[in-house]
């Protein structure tokens, strides 16, 4: 299978500039936490990129050969049908993928240069550098408003100076501060399910993450709601890349810089095409994909 | 628009004959655990009113156990007060220390051991569950009590200016904590069980949450499956509870039998309800024998309120999933 | 090389495993612990198996914390957390080990060649131990036990049929009820029982005991049974329904049929329940020291022939106590392992 690498360039001045002061003390650019020489071919590249991965449940192979670069301060669109293998591909892109029993993976997820499935790397730094919101809007119940918001801090023990401008700052660029300014101290299940979305974006934004990955974050919400978290979707892309997982076309349309096409001929799931997403909804260069945008199954 | 909307036709499910006889069979079978737990309840007190009617309240609160002269029940003096007070305390020992060791197992079990293993564990808590009291007992006595007795001088020696720790009499042995020990160790499986239940029912998508957050499995445990499993254990250590205030065997050879209220616990004193009626029902007077009845239903009234709170929490936390 | 790379068929790989080196450091831990916790117990009072697992079992978390140190305070308190349920639930563990141990050394001392058919009608408890038996203890226990299952099965399956099936208008609180009734206090039991039948029938009796076991036992049928009754799927009943069988013969020639293994497992793991059971036995069928099937008169049963052993602090009779304890253990064990093998059997229908 060919490289389906991306290289274009999006214009950043399009996009309203947030500019948020987040202290974080940990030092963002040790991946690793042990003291492990990596030798690597590939040198620091912005973005997340994989290469040839493959994923297995036990004997099923779920995922095959997906190469992909996902270039800084980006939004690209997973699309495809149910089952070929798109939440499993964003699940590997922050080492998710293992606490499924039995699973396994090939291949190479290199994020800032490195492979994060290197021994020695530290799954958990992973993941709080790519950040992720789940399909149902998932705020913890037995905490209000605010410690939901800096529930990851407390997790993953990095210690900040100021929790209350922490909390307003990742509420504010969720699009929730105003909703829920006045209430901090309510539980996070008394909020509606768009609101209570956003609260899960905002809650992995206060780890302040390099990537972020959406698995169908609106597959839950009223249409209103899901026009809010694509708005808060296009804000945050200017100081962040994002990985987001979709059914929705217009969606994938509105707010993806990039598109990428999952399918699967019954086999393990593949990618068909990745390209910017004017051409995949425009000028598709495979027939599924265009079959696929265009409803035509799927 | 509809202007004629037609009116509901009512569906009569009427039952065959055969039907009706089945389910009213069947209900008044079902009944039958109401029937024996209002029998249990309205005959011991029916056996032990007079006692009630002589001492009142006293019965409850007095620590004296006393048959006087045989041929006249008027000079009997006799309450539980001291027996109830060791069947609380005994039961409390046995659930603060059953309770970490509990969660711990529970927690292994779900989340950090392979399938195959937790299979294996699964019925190890089963079968120790199903162990009868008298083994317990008897190996609580042989093997345990020479141990504890070790163990209750060391802490006497370093702790003893704590009051609950200290023993004036210098004799240990068969000491509340004994006791104590033992019940906990038969009530790990119990609240084992009810709290891994609880926690295996622990959102998967909220773990995931807290994993995602760069949370360790410890991490997610602490901030996800503990708090959602806090009322199923809550319940399960209440039904352990239950189980330790009315064990009779294990107490019975664990615990010397004394009447007075001893809160030091490392003295070889004390005694519970259960344990009071099995030593003294042998030999015991018509007049005495009342009196445990009377003791029975004091003990049945108070595992059984502490059981209906059990089973309601249990319940309430298994409806919230 | 890339051509190789992509010509070669991919390797499913656990790249999260732990790696031999984190293998290793953790087994260092245990090894150092284990080692330290020796050196305590060589200079401290601490002594024997129990004051090494004590030593060990304080150091191993503190190992583990200095192994991971450099990998963040995050996961030093992960380990440390992991280490300490481990530690936890081998603490546990021991004192169910050495309850096995304890009662299989010291109860086969007792055994010979006759012990399990064998009775105590013309040896003392104190004789010594080639004499006598066990054998009208057992049989004893096994009568009681039959006849409290007689009774209480029936009621047990009626509940939860009443619960599942009749759907009444008290399911929930005839289950609230069983519940409940499955905390009474055993000695609280045989205590009602004592009251009604045992004073009303003059005298100790193996009836007694029976009905003071089936009160015991009910419950823990009746919730078994009602668990293995929600396994039989609605469209079974249906379908009996749709053929025109009333609800009794749906019960009776269809749900029934389907999970009675399910419902011999309740009825078996409801015997391992009471087999054991000592305190309402002592107020109910009292103790014979004869092979009797006679359910008028006391009666032998395992658990009272340990008790009553166990009280005259012989020697011998003590030894017995323990012998006695080891066919109790066999037999819980025996029904343990019935209510594996009918339950294995049960599958979702």
């Amino acid at each position: 299978m060919e490289n389906n690498q991306i290289e274009s360039q999006i214009s950043e001045t399009a996009r309203p500039h947030i500019t948020a002061k987040v202290e974080i003390p940990e030092q963002r650019s040790k991946l690793h936490t042990e003291d492990v020489q990596v030798d690597k071919m590939v040198k620091s590249e912005s973005g997340l990129e994989t290469r040839n991965v493959h994923a297995w449940f036990d004997k099923h192979h779920a995922l095959a050969d997906i190469s992909l670069h996902f270039p800084k301060n980006t939004v690209t669109g997973l699309i495809g049908p149910s089952g070929c293998g798109k939440s499993t591909f964003l699940r590997l892109l922050n080492r998710m993928h293992e606490f499924i029993p039995r699973a396994a993976m090939a291949g190479e997820v290199l994020f800032a240069g490195n492979d994060i499935y290197d021994p020695g790397v530290n799954p958990i730094d992973i993941r709080r550098r790519i950040g992720m919101v789940f399909q149902k809007p998932n705020p913890f119940p037995a905490m209000n408003i605010g410690e939901n918001v800096v529930a990851g801090l407390k997790l993953s023990r990095v210690k900040t100076s100021n929790k209350d401008a922490l909390i307003e700052d990742c509420l504010t660029r969720a699009g929730l501060w105003k909703e829920v300014k006045d209430r901090l101290g309510s539980a996070g299940g008394s909020l509606s399910g768009g609101q209570q979305q956003r609260l899960c974006i905002a809650r992995a934004l206060a780890l302040n993450p390099e990537v972020l990955l959406l698995d169908e974050p609106c597959s839950a919400l009223d249409p209103g709601s899901t026009l809010r978290v694509e708005e808060t979707i296009v804000q945050l892309s200017a100081t962040m890349t994002i990985v987001i997982v979709t059914h929705n076309m217009q969606q994938a349309a509105r707010v993806s810089d990039y598109c990428a096409f999952f399918l699967s001929d019954g086999g393990p799931g593949q990618l068909v095409e990745a390209d910017l997403t004017t051409n995949i909804f425009s000028n598709p260069s495979d027939t599924r994909t265009a079959d696929y945008v265009q409803g035509r199954f799927g | 628009m509809l202007t004629n909307v037609p009116d509901k036709r009512s569906i009569e499910n009427s039952l065959t004959r055969v039907d009706k006889v089945f389910q009213n069979l069947v209900t008044l079978g079902a009944f039958f655990s109401m029937v024996v737990l209002a029998a249990i309840g309205g005959f011991l007190l029916y056996r032990g009113f007079e006692i009630f009617k002589d001492f009142g309240f006293s019965f409850i609160t007095g620590s004296k156990w006393d048959i006087g002269n045989p041929e006249d029940t008027g000079t009997a003096i006799l309450g539980i007060g001291a027996m109830l007070f060791g069947s609380v305390i005994t039961a409390i020992i046995a659930v603060v220390l059953s309770v970490p060791f509990a969660v711990a197992t529970a927690l292994l079990i779900e989340f950090y051991v392979p399938k195959w293993f937790k299979t294996i564990l699964v019925s190890v808590l089963d079968l120790v569950a199903a162990l009868p009291s008298v083994v317990f007992g008897i190996w609580g006595y042989a093997v345990l009590l020479p141990l504890v007795e070790g163990w209750s001088k060391t802490i006497e020696n370093y702790l003893g200016w704590i009051p609950i720790f200290n023993v004036p009499s210098g004799i240990f042995g068969r000491s509340p904590f004994l006791a104590g020990l033992l019940l906990g160790l038969m009530i790990v499986p119990i609240i084992t069980s009810v709290a891994r239940e609880v926690y295996s029912q622990a959102p998967r998508d909220l773990i995931d949450a807290a994993s995602a957050l760069g949370g360790t499995r410890w991490g997610a445990l602490r901030t996800v499956v503990l708090p959602f499993g806090r009322s199923g254990l809550v319940g399960g250590t209440m039904l352990g509870l239950g189980r330790a205030l009315g064990e009779t065997v294990a107490v019975y050879l664990t615990l010397n039998l004394v009447f007075e209220v001893n809160f030091k616990i490392l003295a070889s004193a004390g005694g519970n309800v259960a344990s009071l009626i099995a030593t003294k029902f042998g030999e015991a007077t018509e007049y005495e024998l009342k009196a445990l009845m009377a003791a029975g239903l004091v003990l049945f009234l108070v595992t059984l309120l502490v059981n209906f709170g059990a089973t309601m929490i249990v319940n309430k936390s298994r409806k919230i999933v | 090389m890339s051509v190789v790379i992509e010509t070669m068929a991919p390797v499913p790989t656990r790249p999260w495993r732990n790696s031999k080196a984190t293998g290793m450091r953790n087994l260092l831990a245990i090894a150092l612990a284990l080692i330290c916790g020796g050196a305590i117990n060589q200079v401290t009072g601490l002594s024997g198996f129990l004051g090494l697992f004590v030593g060990t079992a304080f150091l191993f978390p503190v190992f583990i914390a200095v192994a991971n140190a450099k990998r963040g305070a995050n996961v030093v308190t992960d380990r440390i957390a992991s280490a300490v349920i481990a530690v936890a639930f081998i603490a546990v563990t021991i004192p169910w080990l050495s309850i096995f141990i304890t009662v299989f050394q010291k109860g086969s001392e007792a055994f010979h060649s006759s012990y399990l058919t064998d009775d105590m009608k013309i040896t003392p408890s104190g004789d010594d131990l080639q004499y006598g038996g066990i054998a009208h203890a057992i049989i004893g226990t096994m009568l009681m036990v039959l006849v409290a299952t007689v009774i209480s099965v029936p009621f047990g399956i009626i509940a939860a049929v009443y619960i599942v099936e009749v759907k009444g208008r008290f399911a929930g609180l005839i289950r609230f009820l069983v519940q409940a009734m499955s905390g009474v206090p055993s000695i609280v039991a045989g205590l009602f029982v004592y009251s009604t039948v045992v004073v009303l029938f003059g005298g100790f009796s193996a009836w007694a005991g029976a009905v003071a076991l089936s009160i015991l036992m009910l419950p823990t049928v009746a919730r078994t049974s009602e668990e293995v009754l929600k396994l039989v799927s609605v469209d079974l009943r249906t379908s009996s329904a749709a053929l025109g069988a009333t609800q009794a013969r749906t019960v009776f020639t269809v749900v029934i049929p389907t999970v009675a293994s399910g419902l011999i497992t309740a009825a078996v793991l409801g015997v391992a329940r009471v087999v054991g059971e000592t305190a309402p036995l002592i107020l109910t069928s009292s103790y014979f020291v004869a092979k009797s099937t006679n359910l008028n008169d006391p009666i032998a049963s395992l658990p009272i022939y340990i008790f009553s052993s166990l009280g005259l602090g012989d020697q011998n009779a003590t030894a017995r106590a323990w012998g006695g304890a080891l066919v109790l253990l066999g037999l819980v064990f025996f029904f343990f392992l019935l209510t594996r093998i009918f339950s294995s059997r049960i599958k979702r229908k």
